[in-house]
């Protein structure tokens, strides 16, 4: 492996470690996050349409704000509504994919990409947002730890009556975990558009999912999902270097991050456990 | 009028709340991107409803649209009936259509149309039991929860598929297709017996899902099994106290709905073009979940779902004129949240 594909892998990481963090921290409140992909793919529309019509300042927090948008309807449906996790899920996925297309046709006028964004060809090492990825991992990690917040957020993954005994509202606190992965998937969102200096029709294209499969290979835990975004990206490295000389193994090779999670979850690698109260809406 | 009756009126007006929820959101919702793209809503619905069932050609459409959507459907629905979340009908389907166009291009030229047809969606059954059955085996045996299993497996599955086509394996050269069927082995259209639907898609292949509903209703009234794996979705401890297998049941269960899943793409590969080609799908597995979900699960309630899905894909290209036709896909996802908020009796908590 050429050091130019260890840097290509950091740069793939950044999408996966936002989107695996929103996953973090959605599902350690209790609610199952299928939704990754979806907030990956708002927040890269939001941000191509914020730095095209308001400037290139605005990516990143009309990138966050599509996030957040989207989460709140996650929220409305699943937390307000009591729906299942899974199904709300989804939903929010078919309805990312279906505004974004929607709002490309209707605002750029395309039905496969936007306009090009403003914006620096900043190299890997000095890309602000592999420094915002390390910051977010670490941001999260201490939210969990050593926040009230965080706190109360993990206490509603395993028991939202415990949460609501001691006075504390554990649909406020799903809801607020849900802004916050909001935020965080459309910062994921954000760096693949301003990447690729443009957004593409589903151009998520099943990060969010991979993201999902780092939450639980890193066991609900900030750091070690991260490490497993790392992991990945560093497979989709190898596998664009492999494209030019072993084209008949690829698939394979894609194959590796939903195969682990299966023997994960199988509890052939270790042992796994998922907050208690993972899908459980309070009794 | 009977206390009976009352109640089952009572069940049905319970069943059509969430649809109509549903269709209201998404009417709702298509009025509002419709004005914002400055046009008339008025104008849009008329399209969609002239361009789909205001033909004979549409009406065909729509049912050609439908069928992998209903079949689809029923897999996702066979498994919540049994209290398991089958979100793996993507890559069944994917891995049946495969296995029905290989077998289907197998045959001796000679063979029977009635054997051929017969032997190509057996071939997409078996493949989609298969896959099927994977999520079932780790749940029974390693307690790993169907829906990552699915979400997953499903990954996995277009993956190999992919790897299958290349040309060097199962694909013609320069394409990602397989070989045309054998001309015994397609479906042949519905216009052959109704002249008015020439020119449309729709294959006797609409006959197989009417008849696989009825099938999936009768073995959830009718058969022992059936019956068995209702029991398990509706109490496990029911079930356990019945002395039904649930390691057993999950497997048949996921392997039933994985079946009926390989059959899903019959009309498209036995009934339309012929081939398997990669990425032909393109989620129509995923939309079957919605399908299931609207159709409340009945077999009854996923035809007349996947009907109105099957309008809303077919309705898109009428509507195009005036508005995006992406707005079919926003609707769509309107009307999956808006039944799934309005009912809350599917809930699958995930503990692994």
């Amino acid at each position: 492996m050429t050091g130019g594909a260890l840097l290509q892998a950091l740069t793939l990481a950044i999408p996966y470690v936002f989107a695996a963090m929103a996953g973090v921290v959605s599902e350690r409140s209790g609610v199952v996050n299928i939704a990754l992909e979806g907030l990956l793919l708002g927040g890269a529309f939001g941000a191509a349409v914020g730095a095209i019509v308001l400037g290139p300042w605005a990516a990143v927090p009309c990138g966050m704000a599509a996030g957040v948008a989207l989460s709140m309807v996650h929220a409305g449906v699943s937390v307000g509504l009591r729906a299942d996790h899974v199904v709300v899920g989804l939903g929010v996925n078919l309805l990312a994919s279906g505004l974004t297309r929607f709002g490309l046709v209707a605002l750029f006028d395309s039905a496969a990409n936007s306009p090009r964004v403003p914006g620096d060809g900043a190299g890997p090492l000095a890309d602000p947002m592999l420094l915002g990825a390390i910051l977010v991992v670490a941001g999260t990690h201490g939210l969990l730890t050593r926040t009230t917040f965080g706190l109360r957020l993990r206490a509603t993954g395993e028991s939202p009556e415990a949460v609501r005994s001691v006075g504390v509202d554990p649909s406020r606190v799903r809801v607020a975990a849900l802004a916050l992965a909001g935020a965080l998937g459309g910062l994921g969102g954000a760096a693949l558009t301003l990447e690729n200096r443009q957004f593409t029709a589903e151009m998520s294209a099943g990060r969010g999912y991979i993201a999902l499969a780092a939450v639980i290979i890193g066991r609900w835990r900030p750091v070690p999902a991260a490490a497993a975004c790392l992991a990945f990206a560093v497979a989709d490295a190898v596998q664009i270097e492999l494209q030019l000389t072993i084209v008949a193994y690829k698939q394979f090779v894609q194959m590796l991050p939903y195969v682990l999670t299966l023997a994960l979850v199988c509890g052939l690698v270790g042992k796994s456990r998922a907050p208690s109260a993972l899908g459980r809406h309070e009794a | 009028m009977s206390e009976a009756t009352t109640a089952t009126r009572g069940r049905v007006a319970d069943a059509l709340m969430g649809p109509a929820i549903g269709l209201a959101a998404a009417i709702l919702v298509g009025n509002l991107l419709t004005i914002a793209v400055g046009a008339s809503p008025l104008r849009v619905w008329s399209l969609l409803l002239a361009g789909t069932w205001g033909s004979a050609y549409g009406i065909g459409q729509v049912l050609f649209k439908a069928t992998p959507l209903a079949l689809a459907g029923l897999s996702v629905s066979i498994g919540l009936r049994a209290g398991l979340f089958n979100v793996g009908a993507e890559g069944q389907l994917v891995a049946g259509a495969l296995a029905t166009a290989v077998v289907g291009a197998a045959l001796p030229p000679g063979t029977p149309a009635v054997l051929a047809v017969s032997l190509a969606i057996a071939g997409g059954v078996a493949a989609g039991a298969a896959v099927g059955a994977v999520p079932g085996v780790l749940k029974a045996r390693f307690g790993a929860h169907e829906v990552i299993g699915t979400i997953m497996l499903n990954f996995v599955v277009l993956a190999f598929v992919q790897w299958l086509v290349l040309p060097e394996r199962l694909g013609l050269p320069e394409t990602q297709n397989t070989a045309s069927v054998v001309d015994a082995a397609r479906i042949p259209r519905l216009s052959a017996w109704i002249p008015s639907l020439a020119g449309s898609s729709a294959s006797f292949a609409v006959v197989g899902v009417v008849l696989a509903a009825a099938g999936v209703h009768a073995f959830f009234k009718r058969s022992r099994v059936g019956w068995e794996l209702g029991v398990l979705g509706i109490s496990p401890t029911a079930a356990a106290a019945g002395g039904i297998d649930k390691g057993r049941a999950t497997i048949l269960a996921m392997a039933l709905a994985g079946g009926v899943a390989g059959l899903a793409s019959m009309g498209t590969v036995l009934g339309f073009r012929g081939y398997f080609e990669v990425g032909f799908s393109s989620g129509v597995g995923f939309m079957g979940i919605a399908v299931a979900m609207l159709g409340r699960t009945h077999p009854a309630g996923v035809l007349a779902a996947a009907l109105l899905f099957g309008t809303l894909s077919q309705g898109a290209l009428a509507i195009h004129a005036v508005v995006p036709k992406e707005l079919v896909d926003v609707l769509q996802a309107v009307v999956v949240l808006a039944v799934v908020g309005a009912s809350s009796d599917v809930v699958t908590g995930r503990s692994t």
